[in-house]
């Protein structure tokens, strides 16, 4: 039978230290309402998505009182829009009108964020690819929910540096599209290598082809709650820290399985996977950057940083592979900086550099992760960045991942406002040298030869 | 059976106990284990029910008791046990 403390020790994860399930996200397949007659195709991907989500919200909110534990975001990732609307888009244009619709059925169905007006191009692009990359500049300015990704390399097929230079000049465009809001439409932006099929955190989430028709995917979070069992662990060795931070995890990703199980039996809809990424959110105690500092350094940035985070991502990884059988999308630890108070603070006394960043991106997910960055900065070099970060992804066989936003109007010294979750960052300075001559060759990055495996 | 965890936390005063076990009996569910502590003049009290043959369902009885702990200046938290065994237990 239970005991009072091991009660009290769930209740107070939830009260004072943060732990909260992230995101239960509803990936919903669009592939059957292909259709040439493009109002035609609008219609049916609206009719599947609020038939299918509709009682997505009440369903996250009634498993959220019957457990006490908060479920923070209801989302729905849907199958790369590029692939759907292929048909019938001719223009980017025409893609627009999904990006539209997408946004009218999240609002029907009430969630915060719909994933999927995405493109696979890491070898290469078709031309309804293309419209798409070339329409997500107008899709997120003339939306409010919808979130855009691009795959642009994989371990198995190099980088496409073509859609890597589009890429970094699409980012400028949305920039300049949503300049009156900050350029928030960047935040909505992501470019990946090795992109997951199940991931359901945005603003990456997309519903893979190789998926079932309809699946549950839970995000997981709860930097507050390792936090807090780390000070327990204070000037104790390795091993213990390493224990503390297992034990955490498979706590924190057991209550996500549960809420994964309940959310797919009462929807009727098949479970797909617990993502344990450790995310942080603006709020002080939901910190990844104060795990990092509970562990030793005096400020994230510091020497030790890209160890310290290496061993926390490993050991997280570690507790919750124990807690959940399937396990999959980024799961790993988040370093977005506007999301993140510790980040932010880093940044701000200048402790932790675009370079650190990309540093710490080798040895955790996902990658450079809302980070501005001065509206003046070049396209190559945002194409530049995209690229060194995808190296990184397809040499270690990881995901990575580049959400950039160079806010226009703003230079280093200036803070920009997000809002809610995505939360305000300081402007970065970046490398003012320039890559142009390198991004502008054209062609493929060949697959690296640890790749050839069969 | 279908086991609820209920937690009352809060300043202590007399009658906490009997209050909720009021309201539990005259709804018909079933109190398996309680235990209670008193932490720096915390209260601090745990119950294991079973709402099988309760008059009330799950959302009416967590709404009913938070309201009780309100006028008696208390928190009291209703939850499905499955978070607690599932975090605890392998």
């Amino acid at each position: 039978m239970l005991n009072m403390f091991e009660v009290i020790e769930t209740n107070n994860m939830i009260e004072h230290e943060r732990l909260d399930v992230r995101t239960i996200t509803m990936g919903i397949s669009l592939l059957d309402c292909c259709d040439s007659d493009l109002d035609l195709l609008n219609e049916k991907i609206y009719k599947k998505i609020t038939a299918m989500a509709k009682d997505l919200v009440s369903t996250g909110e009634a498993i959220a009182r019957d457990f006490g534990v908060p479920i923070v975001n209801k989302r729905i990732s849907v199958t790369p829009i590029a692939l759907v609307g292929g048909c019938a888009c001719k223009t980017p244009e025409d893609f627009v009108t999904i990006a539209r619709t997408l946004d009218r059925a999240a609002k029907e169905v009430g969630v915060n964020f719909l994933g999927g007006y995405s493109a696979l191009v890491s070898k290469g692009m078709t031309t309804a690819d293309e419209n798409l990359i070339r329409s997500i500049p107008q899709a997120l300015a003339q939306t409010e929910r919808v979130c855009s990704s691009v795959n642009v390399g994989s371990t198995k097929t190099g980088l496409n540096m073509d859609a890597v230079n589009l890429m970094g000049q699409m980012i400028k465009a949305t920039a300049e599209a949503t300049k009156d809001q900050d350029s928030l439409g960047c935040a909505k932006l992501v470019v990946f290598c090795n992109a997951p099929d199940d991931n359901p955190f945005m603003a990456g989430a997309f519903h893979g082809v190789t998926e079932a028709d309809a699946i549950i995917n839970v995000g997981v979070s709860g930097p507050g709650v390792v936090k807090v069992a780390l000070e327990e662990a204070r000037g104790k060795n390795f091993e213990v820290l390493c224990e503390t931070i297992k034990k955490t995890a498979f706590k924190i990703t057991r209550v996500g399985q549960l809420v994964a199980q309940e959310a797919s039996r009462r929807l009727g809809i098949p479970f797909g996977i617990i993502d344990l990424s450790l995310a942080p959110t603006p709020a002080v105690g939901d910190s990844v950057a104060e795990i990092l500092e509970e562990i030793g350094l005096e400020r994230v940035g510091a020497p030790g940083t890209t160890a310290a985070l290496a061993m926390l991502n490993d050991q997280v990884k570690k507790g919750g592979i124990m807690a959940s059988s399937y396990v999959g999308g980024l799961s790993g630890a988040f370093i977005p900086v506007s999301e993140d108070q510790g980040m932010i603070d880093a940044v701000s006394m200048g402790a932790l550099t675009l370079e650190k960043l990309e540093a710490m991106t080798c040895v955790c997910s996902v990658g450079l992760d809302m980070i501005a960055i001065p509206g003046s900065t070049a396209a190559a070099t945002l194409a530049g960045i995209i690229a060194d970060e995808a190296a990184i992804g397809m040499i270690n066989q990881k995901t990575t991942a580049v959400r950039l936003i160079p806010v226009i109007g703003k230079d280093v010294g200036d803070t920009v406002e997000f809002g809610g979750l995505l939360g305000y960052a300081p402007v970065m300075p970046v490398n003012p040298y320039s890559c142009e001559k390198f991004v502008n060759r054209g062609g493929r990055i060949p697959a690296p030869v640890h790749s050839f495996k069969n | 059976m279908n086991k609820i965890i209920i937690t009352v936390v809060g300043k202590d005063t007399v009658g906490i106990i009997a209050k909720v076990c009021t309201y539990l009996a005259e709804n018909q569910v079933n109190i398996l284990d309680i235990s209670q502590t008193i932490v720096q003049e915390f209260f601090n009290m745990m119950m294991i029910v079973d709402m099988d043959k309760s008059l009330k369902p799950f959302e009416t009885v967590s709404s009913d008791l938070e309201k009780l702990g309100e006028e008696i200046g208390v928190r009291i938290k209703c939850q499905r046990e499955e978070i607690f065994t599932k975090m605890h237990r392998i």
